[in-house]
């Protein structure tokens, strides 16, 4: 295009108004063309991909809440499980503490129990002991008098003297006697 | 191809504003041919803005993940800003979903057209072109008629020109006012308001690009040279408000798309 040209077309007047045919026909033809492309594809698929992060999205959340719940419930399961043991426990130190208090009892009870019973026991042998010592004691006394009568009547039918000699050696005799057993 | 977009200032003969007819490029195939019997490079665009959005979105729902990747974090973004920000709001829980397919391909269709005019080398929004503004209004116009039509028979035509509650005397007057309205001035304010922004942009790009290469390299003068510099630190922030605009356009075009849909739906439910 030369300047000449366009001093002509500068002439021209072109109402601007004025459509160019070919061009309402090009637009309308490339506008149905990608009115077709947008209803057949790309429409469908933002329609679908939005679809699916709703449900994606809701999906989470619902799996997000069931499993705050299943938390939760587990929570309050091991609270109740904690406060159950807890009270166990409680009961059993208290069991404990009774049942030894018992034993304890027991214990002392049997203690005394048994003091008594071999206190008592003491007692019956050194009362059986006495008893024995006194009937062989009495049998001794019994035997020493028999004994001294019989010297006593064997030297008085000897000797007056005698006889007053063997009373004084008895009586001797059960003093050393006598002496011997306190000082022993 | 690209300077031919630029209008030559004459050497001699002072500043030649840039005219409208010089948004429109050559033909490329016939090349040259003229004005409107050929395959341009705005129907080329509009060729590539199809394939760049069925291939970015394509792409980046390919294979989704729970948890998206950046591209599919973006076009998911994107998506249910027109199914939720759009559609859901406007058209209403029940009825939206058949719509977003045809919202979500609107929106992007006219954004990314729009968008290809702040492009370096692009450089045309395709709806500075009347032809596909008035094509996107026609296939728009002909679908909300056609839901009404569905939605309520033929009784839908009264029902969208009478407004309920309205004594018969005004009736006479305001019948032919809503028939202008909805079913003239509509289609057409739908389609104009997106092709004279666009225009305006693409036109405000050649003036401060012909303006400030007039400045800066015709004029001699050291202070038009610097006149020439601020045209183009202007021209920036112009092209941010040209942004703005071109996906606010695209919002709006969207937008009345789906209150269009939704009083076609609902017609009766005044």
């Amino acid at each position: 295009m030369n300047s000449t040209d366009f001093i002509l077309a500068a002439e021209e007047s072109v109402n601007p108004l004025l459509p160019n045919p070919w061009e309402i026909l090009a637009t309308g033809v490339g506008f149905a063309v990608l009115l077709f492309i947008v209803i057949k594809v790309i429409a469908p698929k933002f329609e679908q991909a939005y679809e699916d992060r709703v449900t994606a999205i809701e999906g989470g959340l619902e799996k997000a809440e069931a499993a705050q719940k299943e938390a939760e419930e587990t929570l309050a399961q091991y609270k109740a499980q904690l406060l159950e043991a807890r009270t166990e426990a409680n009961r059993i130190r208290e069991e404990a503490r009774s049942e030894g208090a018992q034993i304890l009892e027991d214990l002392k009870t049997k203690a005394t129990d048994e003091a008594t019973r071999i206190s008592e026991q003491a007692q019956r042998q050194i009362q059986a002991e006495r008893v024995a010592a006194q009937s062989s004691l009495r049998n001794d006394v019994g035997t020493l008098a028999t004994e001294l009568a019989s010297k006593i009547v064997d030297e008085a039918l000897k000797d007056d003297a005698r006889a007053q000699h063997v009373v004084d050696q008895f009586l001797n005799d059960l003093e050393t006697q006598q002496s011997a057993g306190a000082s022993n | 191809m690209f300077a031919f977009a630029l209008p030559m200032a004459s050497e001699e003969g002072g500043f030649i504003p840039p005219t409208v007819h010089d948004t429109h490029l050559p033909e490329i195939f016939p090349w040259a041919a003229e004005y409107g019997t050929g395959f341009g490079k705005q129907m080329l665009m509009i060729a590539l803005s199809v394939v760049l959005i069925s291939w970015f979105f394509t792409m980046a729902i390919k294979n989704p993940k729970l948890v998206p990747g950046k591209m599919q974090y973006l076009a998911e973004s994107g998506y249910a800003f027109v199914r939720n920000g759009i559609g859901r709001d406007i058209i209403g829980e029940k009825n939206f979903r058949p719509w977003i397919p045809l919202l979500f391909a609107t929106f992007f269709f006219v954004l990314l057209n729009n968008l290809f005019g702040a492009i370096p080398f692009l450089q045309l929004p395709s709806f500075s072109h009347a032809g596909s503004a008035y094509a996107m209004a026609i296939i728009i116009y002909g679908t909300w008629i056609a839901v009404g039509l569905k939605n309520h028979g033929i009784r839908y035509f009264k029902l969208a020109v009478t407004p309920p509650g309205v004594s018969p005397v005004m009736l006479i007057l305001l019948v032919p006012l809503e028939i202008i309205s909805n079913f003239i001035v509509r289609p057409l304010t739908h389609s104009l308001r997106l092709m004279a922004t666009m225009l305006a942009g693409h036109i405000i790009v050649m003036l401060a690009a012909s303006g400030a290469r007039y400045l800066i390299v015709v004029q001699d003068q050291l202070a038009l040279n610097g006149v020439g510099v601020l045209v183009i630190v202007g021209y920036v922030a112009m092209y941010f408000l040209e942004l703005l605009i071109m996906v606010l356009q695209a919002f709006v075009f969207t937008l009345l798309t789906a209150i269009y849909i939704q009083g076609a739906i609902e017609a009766d439910a005044h």
